[in-house]
């Protein structure tokens, strides 16, 4: 004989199963924030934010690795949107589907897929020693820019696609030609969708270790050109707990470095949205 | 009706190996309201389309004969579809205002062609919302964005853009399909006003609008031209049976 569970019931039970699995994620996720806050921000101060490390980090600041950082991430992010936008621009509005925008989208796809450690070794064969940047901030940009690379193409792909086909009509019907449609019509509608991928891309870059240390090095020196050595703050962490330097300053580093992330992705979803408001 | 401003002679466009159009010969004259009626797949808005080019942005579309706008083959070589696009407006079926504020979205065209003054685009702003009668509705609201206007407005902003373009046709496609009885007389109202200075071509699939707004009528079937003439010679006496068929509402 069937059991018969009245519907209200079977409601109730589905929503509790959703419920718990949402709190458990939520859960997690505080828990490690609030466990690194905790262990953190008594180290962090001023003073720690504004001075150098000395003594391979074990006292001093993580100054240098802050500016090591955003360096970094900056010239990820000017080397790679330009060329993922472009690229998704081409593949998206400059050809049809054929077996050769596969190609590229399935490459683009692969190298979303390989480890960054790879990139990282990559990097360090072509710009550190075969073109001989050494370890500097140029060939950590670099190999960041291409590991962020398929994000970009991929998300602004997306963006750019789900830009209303009728958009493009109305542009055209109004006497533009192609290029005005695409730069006066077409990305001022996805830019949303590609801030995102560039958001998500500056995030990694940020947390990004085995990539860098290839590459960038881990100079504890505050970088001075292009072709300086530098540390950013997940290679300085990672260096200081791998080697037991100090757990201290490591969770310190680690929660600037979430602070940092954190407060990033507010700023730009901030003035997405003021953005949005204006415009839709 | 005096001058013939355009001529399609043997006339068919396909897509792909799919004729849309089959042997149109048609001529529409300066001055008049045009109407095009005919059942969905007929081929009135492929027409329409194939007089501004946008067809070319399909893949496999291929036009065969000749279609002339003022004496000059649509498809031939030395055509600007840029400037041909701003000879001949075009407002579509459904309201479509691009994500901006209603005097940018009047200025669009302008601005494309390269206007950089303020000044000017502000009166020419001005001029095609009068035109439209939508001036005393938004003139306090210019910044806001276009997309809050309600769906009638929306229409007639898209009829003051391609104003802007100065253009010598306004084509419009099925323009009141999604619109209220008081958005859609408004627009044809407009139209009537606007006759005295450009040739209009309205495709609907309201015989109705037909009867009311254009001076001669086609019919459309399957991509031919059953037949063309005054409106109220096709409304009383057609002089082929699937006219009549079509505007009792046998089919449809």
């Amino acid at each position: 004989m069937k059991i018969l569970i009245p519907p209200r019931t079977e409601q109730n039970v589905m929503r509790s199963v959703l419920w718990l699995l949402t709190a458990i994620t939520v859960f997690i996720l505080f828990f490690i924030i609030f466990y690194v806050m905790k262990r953190g921000l008594p180290v962090v101060s001023l003073q720690f934010l504004s001075s150098n490390p000395a003594e391979m980090g074990k006292a001093g600041g993580i100054f240098s690795t802050i500016v090591g950082t955003i360096a970094l991430t900056l010239l990820a992010i000017l080397i790679a949107t330009p060329l993922g936008v472009g690229s998704a621009i081409f593949l998206t509005e400059y050809t049809r589907e054929n077996w050769m925008t596969r190609v590229i989208r399935f490459g683009s796809e692969c190298l979303a897929g390989i480890p960054s450690i790879i990139f990282g070794l990559f990097g360090f064969i072509l710009f550190v020693t075969k073109l001989g940047f050494g370890w500097s901030l140029l060939s950590g940009g670099l190999t960041l820019a291409f590991m962020i690379l398929p994000t970009i193409i991929r998300t602004s792909e997306e963006a750019i696609r789900s830009v209303p086909y009728a958009y493009r009509e109305v542009s055209f019907s109004l006497g533009s030609t192609k290029w005005q449609t695409v730069t006066r019509v077409v990305l001022p509608s996805a830019l949303p969708g590609i801030a995102t991928g560039a958001i998500l891309s500056v995030g990694r870059s940020i947390g990004e270790t085995a990539a860098v240390i290839f590459t960038a090095g881990s100079s504890l020196h505050l970088p001075t050109s292009l072709f300086s050595s530098s540390r950013t703050m997940s290679v300085h962490f990672y260096i200081l707990a791998r080697e037991g330097i100090s757990m201290n300053n490591a969770y310190g580093t680690a929660a600037v470095l979430i602070i940092s992330i954190l407060s990033i992705n507010i700023l730009a979803y901030t003035l997405m949205s003021r953005f949005m408001r204006k415009y839709c | 009706m005096d001058k013939t401003v355009i001529r399609a002679k043997e006339f068919s466009h396909f897509f792909g190996a799919v004729p849309a159009l089959k042997k149109i010969s048609l001529e529409i004259c300066r001055n008049e309201i045009f109407g095009i009626i005919g059942p969905a797949g007929s081929g009135k808005s492929t027409f329409l389309r194939c007089l501004n080019r946008l067809n070319d942005l399909i893949p496999g579309s291929r036009p065969e004969g000749t279609l002339e706008v003022c004496g000059r083959d649509v498809y031939s070589p030395g055509i600007s579809v840029v400037e041909l696009r701003r000879w001949l407006g075009m407002v579509f079926a459904t309201p479509v205002p691009l994500p901006r504020s209603i005097f940018e979205n009047i200025a669009f065209g302008a601005r494309m062609a390269g206007e950089k003054s303020r000044g000017r685009l502000a009166e020419l702003v001005a001029d095609c919302l009068k035109k439209t009668a939508l001036w005393e509705e938004v003139m306090d609201r210019l910044e806001t964005s276009a997309l809050k206007l309600s769906g009638g407005q929306q229409q007639r902003l898209c009829l003051a853009r391609i104003l802007a373009l100065k253009p010598e046709f306004i084509m419009l496609d099925e323009p009141t399909s999604g619109l209220d009885p008081i958005s859609t007389m408004k627009i044809e109202e407009t139209l009537r006003r606007l006759q005295a200075e450009y040739t209009v071509i309205l495709v609907t699939n309201n015989t109705k609008q037909a009867a009311r707004v254009a001076d001669r009528t086609a019919f459309f079937l399957n991509g031919e031209l059953i037949e063309v003439d005054r409106t109220d010679k096709i409304f009383s006496a057609p002089s082929d049976s699937r006219t009549n068929d079509y505007i009792s509402g046998k089919f449809g």
